[in-house]
C-alpha cells in the first residue's frame, strides 16, 4: 500500500506539473502572433510591445513555463486582460457557485438514485425493474446539458414554476435554492441512472450469493438479508462512484451555467475564451484540472481504503 | 530436427460476423441500437435526396411556428424548416464523430500497444501523456483546444480524437500487460519469433475486440462533446446545421418557440440510447468477461 501511495502521489504531482506545462504553452498553439490576436488589428506595434512584455512572450519559452508554474504555485495567475484584476480574485468569486452546484447535483443522484435501484433489486424482472432499467439508460446516456435544455423548456418555458436564469442571491437562501433546483438537476440526472443501476446489480449479486442462500435456509429474516447485508454492500461502491462523479460533474457544468446564466467556474472559462482572455482561461482551467485530478485521487484512494479486496487484485497484476 | 510452430492459442475473438449481429438482434436492446444506427446511417446518406426543405432558405414570415403540415416539426428563428435541417444535420454529426473516434482508436491502439508491450520509461511517458489529457473534463480541454486552433470541422475532428485516445490506450495497454506474461506468448518468443510477429499476429487480435465496443460507446460522447462546443459557438459555425448550431440558434428563442431545441435534443438522446445499447448488447454477446466493464460514461 505504501510504495502505491507514493507511486500514486509522485504521478499525481508529475501529471499537475504537466497540466500546468501545456497551460502556459497555451498561447503559443494559437496560428499566428497571440498578442496581435488578442489586441486585434487596430493595435499600434508600441501597445503590442507593451503586452508582449506583459505576457511575458520576449522570455524563451523555459522561463515562461518556469514563471507560469512557480506564479501559480504562490496563487499568483495574473491579471484579467480586460478588467485588470487578479485571475485568482475572479476564481474564488466563481468557485462557491460551481462548488454548491456539483455537491448539490451529487446529493440528490444519491437522494433518489439509490431508493430507485433498492426498489429496483426488490421487485427484480418485473415491470416496475423493467421500466427503471429503460429509464436509467436514458438517464446515464443523456448529456447534462441536453437535460438543462429539456428541464428548461419544461418547468421554465411550459410551467414557468422556476426560474432558469441567475443564481438568486445567496443572502437569501430560499431563493439561492430555488435557482439551484433545474441546473442541479440537470446535473444530476445522468447520475441518478448510474446510481440507481449500480445499486440494483450490486444487491443483486450479494443476493445471489451462496452465503445468503444458506443464511436463508438457517432462517435469516428477508429484511436482515435486503437491506443490512445487500444494501450496505451496494453503498460502497456507489459512493465511491459519487465521489469519482465530482470531478466529472465540472465538465457537465460548463454548458449548464452557460444555459442557466450561473457565473461559475465553467462560465468564467467559456467567456474568457470567447474574448481571447488567455490570462483568465490559464487560471480557470487550471483550477477545473487540480480539482478534477485531486478528487480523482481521493476518490481512488478511498475506494482503496474500503474495499481491501481492489489491493489484492494491484499485487496480483503486479502493477 | 524441426520444431514444430507452437499451436496458435488465440482465442477466437468473433464467431464472424453473421452470427454475431444474428445474436445482437435477438436481444431487443441489441434490435433498438441496431435498428436506430442503421436509420442514422440511412438518414446521413440519403438526406439530401429527401428532406421536404433545403433547411437553408429562409422564410422570415414564417418563423418560429409549431409544427404544421407544410413544417413537421414547425421553423427556427429564420423561417427555416427544422426538420430538414435536423435530418441534414445527421450527417454533420456522424462526419465528425466516426473520423474522430475512429483516428482516436487507432491513436489509441498504437500508444497502448507501445506502452504495454515495451513497458520502461516508454510505458511511463505514454501514462503520464495520458493522464495529462484526462486531467481535464473532455469538453473543456475540448474547449480550450478548438479555441486556441480555430474553430473549424476538421479542427474538430482532431481534438476529440485526442480527448478520446486515452481510453482506448489505457484498454489496449491493459489487455498488452496481461497477455505479454501470457504462456502462448512466451512460447512463441522461446522460438525466436520477432517482436512484431508476435505484435501482429498475437496481440493485436486479442486486444482489438474491445476496441469496437469503444466504438460504438464513444461515438455518442464524440457527438456531445460536438453539439456541446457547437452550442457554445466553439465548433461548427453557422449556418451549417450541426445539431450543436440548431440548439445555440433555437436557444436564443427558446421563450418564444421551443421546438427547435426540444426536437434537436430528442434526436440526440435518441441517438445516444442507440449508439449506447448497441455498444452494451455487442459488449454482453461478444465477451461476457468484459460486462463488468465500465461503459456508459459519456463525459470521460
Amino acid at each position: 500500500m505504501a510504495t502505491y501511495l507514493l507511486k500514486r502521489l509522485g504521478m499525481t504531482v508529475i501529471v499537475v506539473l504537466a497540466v500546468m506545462t501545456f497551460l502556459s504553452l497555451l498561447v503559443h498553439l494559437v496560428p499566428g502572433d497571440p498578442v496581435e490576436i488578442v489586441l486585434g488589428p487596430q493595435a499600434t506595434p508600441a501597445q503590442v510591445e507593451v503586452v508582449r512584455a506583459e505576457m511575458g512572450l520576449d522570455n524563451p519559452i523555459p522561463i515562461q513555463v518556469w514563471d507560469f508554474v512557480v506564479g501559480a504555485l504562490q496563487g499568483d495567475l495574473g491579471l484579467d486582460f480586460l478588467s485588470r484584476t487578479p485571475v485568482t480574485q475572479l476564481i474564488a468569486q466563481a468557485i462557491p457557485h460551481t462548488v454548491v452546484l456539483a455537491i448539490t447535483a451529487l446529493a440528490l443522484a444519491a437522494l433518489v438514485g439509490i431508493p430507485l435501484g433498492v426498489y429496483a433489486a426488490r421487485r427484480q424482472n418485473s415491470l416496475a425493474d423493467r421500466a427503471m432499467a429503460l429509464l436509467s439508460i436514458g438517464f446515464i446516456t443523456m448529456p447534462s446539458y441536453i437535460a438543462a435544455l429539456l428541464l428548461l423548456i419544461v418547468f421554465a418555458v411550459q410551467l414557468d414554476v422556476l426560474p432558469a436564469v441567475g443564481t438568486g442571491s445567496f443572502a437569501n437562501p430560499l431563493d439561492y435554492a430555488i435557482h439551484l433546483v433545474l441546473p442541479a438537476s440537470a446535473l444530476a440526472i445522468t447520475w441518478i441512472g448510474y446510481v440507481a443501476r449500480l445499486v440494483r446489480t450490486s444487491m443483486l449479486s450479494v443476493l445471489g450469493s451462496n452465503y445468503v442462500r444458506t443464511s436463508r435456509a438457517f432462517g435469516v429474516r428477508d429484511r436482515i438479508i435486503f437491506y443490512k447485508w445487500a444494501l450496505k454492500n451496494a453503498i460502497i461502491p456507489t459512493l465511491a462512484v459519487l465521489s469519482s462523479g465530482l470531478a466529472d460533474l465540472l465538465g457537465g457544468a460548463v454548458l449548464v451555467e452557460i444555459i442557466f446564466s450561473r457565473p461559475g467556474l465553467g462560465r468564467l472559462t467559456v467567456e474568457a475564451i470567447s474574448e481571447r482572455n488567455f490570462p483568465v482561461v490559464q487560471g480557470a482551467v487550471l483550477v477545473i484540472a487540480l480539482f478534477y485530478v485531486l478528487t480523482n485521487l481521493l476518490a481512488d484512494l478511498s475506494y482503496r481504503l474500503v474495499d481491501p479486496r481492489i489491493r489484492v487484485e494491484e499485487s496480483a497484476v503486479g502493477a | 530436427m524441426t520444431i514444430a510452430p507452437a499451436p496458435d492459442r488465440v482465442p477466437p475473438t468473433s464467431a464472424g460476423l453473421r452470427p454475431l449481429l444474428g445474436r445482437l438482434v435477438r436481444r431487443p436492446a441489441g434490435a433498438f441500437g441496431v435498428a436506430v444506427v442503421a436509420a442514422l446511417l440511412l438518414v446521413a446518406v440519403f438526406a439530401p435526396h429527401v428532406v421536404p426543405y433545403d433547411g437553408a432558405t429562409q422564410d422570415i414570415p414564417n418563423r418560429l411556428q409549431g409544427p404544421s403540415g407544410s413544417h413537421l416539426l414547425g421553423t427556427d428563428g429564420l423561417g427555416r424548416d427544422l426538420l430538414s435541417r435536423i435530418l441534414l444535420g445527421v450527417r454533420i454529426e456522424l462526419a465528425v464523430a466516426l473520423p474522430a473516434v475512429c483516428t482516436s482508436l487507432v491513436l489509441g491502439l498504437l500508444l497502448g500497444l507501445v506502452a504495454g508491450y515495451r513497458g520502461g520509461w516508454v510505458d511511463n511517458a505514454v501514462v503520464v501523456f495520458m493522464d495529462t489529457i484526462q486531467a481535464f473534463p473532455s469538453v473543456v480541454l475540448a474547449l480550450v483546444l478548438v479555441a486556441v486552433l480555430g474553430p473549424s470541422l476538421t479542427n474538430l475532428v482532431i481534438v476529440v480524437a485526442i480527448t478520446f485516445a486515452p481510453q482506448s490506450a489505457r484498454v489496449t495497454r491493459a489487455s498488452v500487460l496481461a497477455l505479454r506474461q501470457s504462456p502462448f506468448i512466451e512460447a512463441e518468443r522461446a522460438l525466436g519469433a520477432g517482436t512484431l510477429r508476435i505484435i501482429g499476429v498475437h496481440v493485436l487480435p486479442n486486444v482489438i475486440a474491445p476496441l469496437f465496443i469503444l466504438l460504438a460507446m464513444n461515438i455518442p460522447s464524440a457527438i456531445t462533446v460536438e453539439a456541446g462546443l457547437s452550442f457554445l459557438g466553439m465548433g461548427v459555425q453557422p449556418p451549417t446545421p450541426s445539431w450543436g448550431v440548431i440548439l445555440s440558434e433555437g436557444f436564443a428563442d427558446v421563450y418564444e418557440a421551443p421546438w427547435a431545441v426540444l426536437w434537436t435534443a430528442l434526436a440526440l438522446v435518441l441517438t445516444t440510447i442507440g449508439f449506447t445499447t448497441l455498444g452494451e448488447t455487442l459488449r454482453d454477446v461478444s465477451d461476457p468477461r468484459l460486462s463488468g466493464a465500465k461503459g456508459l460514461r459519456y463525459d470521460r
